[in-house]
């Protein structure tokens, strides 16, 4: 059972991590992100190491995360459309 | 930077407090639990992310003082460096307050405990202090980002960020 468990968050981390570079649209890159953070600090919490796990929490999950959004709202919004896409 | 809805000002409102009493906590049992210094000033660094996120740079500005950061930062580390100076009478970082009485120097019980917080000398001192220091600083990097983006923006207008 545990390591349905362990095999689940892994699988969670590399689909969350594809699904950063998947996007188009950066908010929801930038939210795959902390998805992958949070998964990688209960990665941490499951080989025994509390302390980095709430490092990773606080500063991937948290921090990392408002300053991509921070950095998010000074740009502007522009789309650009290739050829034959609607 | 304009604010965010009222929903999303509400919930970090919210949210936030639990956020820096969780942090404090993480710092203050540096010694005990997981985690210490760094990470509970991480935690508590995220509380004013959480609150210049949703209310926006120039409300923020209004409430809080860059000064204020600075005084904290360098109030940490001059705890610290004093704290590793003051018992230099043996070596560098000399644990001298513990198990001298008075100010965490009380000793540690022998057997499973709830954990005595008045312990291990002068790493509960570093711990504070260590905290004290990442939350002024990450906090600092927070409002510097924070003025560095669209200054002309004028004021009541509808946001126009990428996030909308």
């Amino acid at each position: 059972m545990i390591e349905v468990l362990h095999l689940s968050i892994l699988v969670t981390i590399v689909v969350s991590g594809f699904l950063t570079i998947w996007f188009r649209n950066l908010l929801s890159s930038v939210i795959s992100l902390a998805v992958l953070s949070l998964f990688i600090s209960l990665e941490f919490f499951y080989m025994q190491a509390p302390d980095v796990a709430i490092a990773e929490a606080g500063i991937g999950a948290g921090l990392s995360t408002a300053i991509y959004i921070i950095a998010l709202r000074a740009c502007g919004r522009k789309q650009f459309r290739k050829e034959g896409e609607r | 930077m304009n604010p965010l809805s009222v929903v999303a000002r509400t919930v970090c409102n919210l949210f936030a407090w639990f956020l820096a009493v969780f942090g404090i906590y993480v710092i203050v049992h540096g010694h005990l639990t997981p985690g210490g210094g760094f990470q509970g000033g991480a935690v508590v660094a995220t509380f004013m992310a959480f609150l210049l996120v949703a209310h926006g740079g120039r409300k923020m500005q209004s409430w809080v003082r860059k000064e204020l950061f600075t005084l904290m930062e360098c109030v940490g580390l001059t705890i610290f460096i004093s704290a590793g100076l003051l018992g230099m009478s043996n070596t560098f970082f000399f644990n001298f307050l513990a198990k001298a009485g008075g100010l965490f120097g009380s000793t540690v019980p022998l057997g499973p405990n709830p954990g005595a917080l008045n312990t291990s000398g002068t790493i509960a001192l570093m711990n504070l202090s260590v905290g004290l220091e990442v939350v002024g600083g990450l906090s600092m990097i927070l409002l510097y980002m924070f003025s560095g983006v669209h200054p002309e923006e004028p004021f009541g207008r509808e946001e126009t960020g990428h996030d909308r």
